[in-house]
């Protein structure tokens, strides 16, 4: 984030992943280049490697989640980890526990990896300051701020359609204002180099200033989705009706839902992407959700290989000079 | 006890000193300048040679956390680090626990201040009661028991009616308004300033619009009521503006920023440094410059600590979850003085503001260095160096975003009526 980036160890290695912002164009493509390699694992009759052999790992979710944590869940038992999975919002906090002593707890079982979900923005980053040196932190979602993991699968998603990021125009729709995604995506995006993003929503959904992330802010869809190659539909979440930020479902998604009517300003090619769970007719009309565009299944399955490979990065499994060979 | 303070470089602008000259205190009171009173024979003599002899500061808001949060600091503790900065008088908003709004809390406060002895204290009563801003507070009760204006702290009054009815009922008992400005609903449990950085972290933001609705809602019921009236802690460059256009019509309001407010902006919050989590939000760069532009042509005239010292616990969290506040009361003085070294504002306006600026907001007969007035003062070092390193402060709260930096000025005596409650030698 700032120059003194908490996520690399001295080397430059990675050593926790907190946030896209900060990390270079290099280290993002190898993480694809890994997960590349693990995305054949469940493919195998025996679905496992034993990279992370005798390390156990900890899922603390602040906030209930039950795809993220699934999938973080099988990405370490597919690395022969260990794995605790502690719902935190109901156990500790709740008896009045503060959060550095529910870490100093889980330390002193001999944890070697924090997955972390937090309702609040930067608690990864908290989280990081707190725990021993030689555990690892890797954010699973921090309020509005960043959801990195999900970033990167959508990445390897869109590197699975579309070979070069360098032409490519992506259109991110919906809440933007309280999508720890979309500004994960943004950051990746960026980094990795693509021609140009888009953020398209009403202007209730759209932070302050979000142009200095990068991107060209749309609030219509049919403009917001000329010719792009990538459309990123966002959830829209129920409770936004309340706030005095959208006045129906009915017509959001009459203004920005996308349906294959306004699909057709993309380019014939384009993807849709969701991180799910999506919401049929308010955001996406079924028939674009199932249709021949949407990669929204295929997001899933690669959420496990690329969780896969930022694991073992973060452990230190990975051989890096040999890493380094490959880059050369 | 009789103090001569020999040598030093007398500096209020108020009274335009700027001088060096001895100063003779006799009991509580300043007997003479530069001229030796007959048969003066000192008990004390204070070697002032190169240093600034200030009148003691002023500092309009600062939480002591007497009564009711004793865990975060208590008078000793607060007060002996707002010596350290050469303050000797201090201003405390009504938001402990319990409230300031009964007299038995003002006389609790008293008994304190007399206990410790270390600063003039003067509570600001409740304006409503509990802060509930439904209710209005015994201000004359408070007004008799010792309360030198009202407030409703950090909590917003939502029901303009009752607004108007407290600012008129402070005016029947000719009592100064303390209005910290915040539209609550606008905030929305906000933390920090809407912008890039607020966007870029995912922090709820607080937008400007937050604290300009509240001032101009204020303003036009100060006007209606005619109500003395001041502003605590402007934060954004636009309630500036607000605030010299309402002077230029002729609305009598005062106002003043915090000195964290004048040094630091939202990128100070950088990876989420929870000491950066303010109320009202640390702006823009622009705002920062707008402040300090307020505060040259006293549009903005008093500069306070806005103190709130925290234990480790209450900072100790992801940055929305901490509680707000700097503990910033014993680098007052230094951080002012930085600004004055950086020639953002000049000595002498500098100086006022901790100084007879507060005091004239405050209606004390303090904050000057004149013959026969109380002797408050504050001597410093101007060259001496200052490393802000929050394990080694004064205070209790050890949450100051300014760690690390390094000032100039350190206080080497402080005098509290004539007796010294401060001195490093």
């Amino acid at each position: 984030m700032t120059g003194n980036n908490i996520q690399l160890d001295k080397n430059g290695n990675l050593k926790h992943f907190l946030s896209i912002e900060g990390l270079s164009q290099q280290l993002l493509h190898t993480i694809l280049n890994y997960a590349e390699s693990f995305a054949t694992v469940d493919k195998r009759p025996v679905k496992k490697v034993p990279l992370l052999r005798g390390k156990t790992i900890a899922n603390l979710f602040f906030e209930p989640s039950t795809r993220t944590r699934t999938t973080f869940e099988l990405a370490a038992k597919r690395l022969s980890a260990d794995i605790l999975n502690l719902n935190i919002s109901t156990s500790a906090t709740s008896k009045g526990e503060i959060l550095s002593d529910t870490l100093r707890t889980l330390e002193a079982m001999h944890c070697d990896m924090f997955v972390v979900r937090h309702a609040n923005s930067g608690a990864a980053h908290y989280i990081t300051s707190q725990v021993a040196p030689h555990i690892s932190v890797i954010n699973a979602g921090d309020g509005r701020h960043e959801h990195p993991t999900q970033a990167m699968l959508d990445m390897f998603t869109i590197k699975q359609y579309k070979k070069d990021f360098s032409k490519l125009s992506v259109a991110i729709v919906g809440d933007i204002l309280h999508s720890r995604v979309a500004r994960s995506e943004i950051h990746a995006l960026n980094t990795l180099g693509v021609n140009e993003v888009r953020i398209i929503g009403p202007h209730t959904l759209i932070p302050k200033e979000i142009e200095k992330l990068g991107v060209h802010v749309y609030h219509d869809m049919n403009s917001g989705l000329k010719d792009v190659d990538v459309v990123v539909m966002l959830r829209l979440q129920r409770e936004r009706m309340r706030g005095a930020l959208l006045p129906s479902e009915n017509e959001y998604f009459k203004r920005y839902g996308l349906t294959n009517q306004r699909l057709k300003h993309a380019k014939d090619d384009a993807i849709v992407m969701h991180p799910g769970p999506i919401n049929r007719g308010v955001e996406i009309d079924s028939d674009v959700a199932d249709g021949e565009h949407s990669v929204i299944l295929q997001q899933v399955s690669h959420g496990i290989a690329i969780r896969m490979a930022i694991m073992a990065m973060v452990m230190g499994q990975i051989n890096k000079n040999e890493n380094k060979e490959k880059k050369k | 006890m009789r103090v001569l303070i020999k040598n030093g470089k007398l500096l209020d602008p108020s009274s335009k000193l700027d001088q060096t000259q001895d100063l003779f205190i006799a009991g509580n009171k300043i007997v003479s300048l530069n001229k030796k009173p007959d048969g003066f024979n000192p008990d004390l003599v204070i070697n002032a040679k190169d240093k600034i002899v200030l009148p003691g500061l002023i500092d309009l808001c600062a939480r002591l956390r007497e009564p009711g949060s004793e865990k975060k600091g208590n008078f000793d503790s607060e007060l002996f680090a707002a010596n350290s900065s050469g303050i000797t008088s201090v201003s405390m908003p009504p938001d402990t626990k319990p409230v300031i709004d009964t007299p038995a809390v003002v006389e609790f406060i008293h008994q304190r201040a007399r206990e410790t002895n270390r600063a003039n204290i003067y509570p600001l009563g409740a304006l409503t009661h509990q802060l509930k801003g439904e209710q209005l507070a015994e201000m004359y009760l408070l007004k008799e028991a010792g309360c030198i204006g009202v407030s409703n702290a950090l909590s917003t009054i939502k029901n303009t009616e009752v607004l108007r009815r407290a600012f008129e009922y402070a005016k029947s008992c000719d009592l100064t308004v303390f209005i910290y400005a915040e539209d609550e609903k606008i905030s929305n449990n906000g933390v920090a300033h809407e912008g890039a950085i607020s966007t870029r972290l995912g922090l709820p933001a607080i937008p400007e619009t937050a604290e300009t609705i509240a001032i101009s809602r204020a303003l036009l019921l100060i006007e209606q009521t005619n109500v003395r009236a001041h502003f605590c802690h402007l934060s954004s460059a636009r309630a500036v503006d607000l605030i010299r256009t309402a002077k230029k019509n002729g609305i009598n309001v005062t106002t003043d920023a915090s000195i964290c407010n004048l040094h630091l902006t939202d990128m100070d919050i950088a990876d989420y440094d929870s000491n950066c989590h303010l109320k009202p939000p640390l702006r823009s760069e622009r705002d920062r410059v707008g402040l300090i532009e307020g505060i040259c042509d006293e549009t903005i005239s008093a500069v306070c600590s806005d103190h709130q010292p925290h234990e480790v616990n209450a900072k100790s969290a992801p940055f929305s979850i901490t509680e707000s506040g700097a503990s910033t009361i014993e680098h007052l003085l230094p951080l002012m003085l930085h600004l004055v070294n950086r020639k953002e504002i000049k000595l002498n306006r500098a100086i006022s503001a901790l100084t007879s600026e507060p005091a004239k907001i405050l209606g004390i007969d303090k904050g000057v260095i004149e013959k026969n007035k109380n002797a408050d003062l504050c001597i410093y070092a101007p060259n001496s160096n200052i490393n802000v390193d929050k394990n080694h402060l004064l205070s209790s709260g050890k949450n100051t975003p300014f760690n690390g930096w390094e000032l100039q000025g350190k206080v080497t005596h402080t005098l509290l009526n004539g007796k010294v409650v401060f001195s490093i030698d």
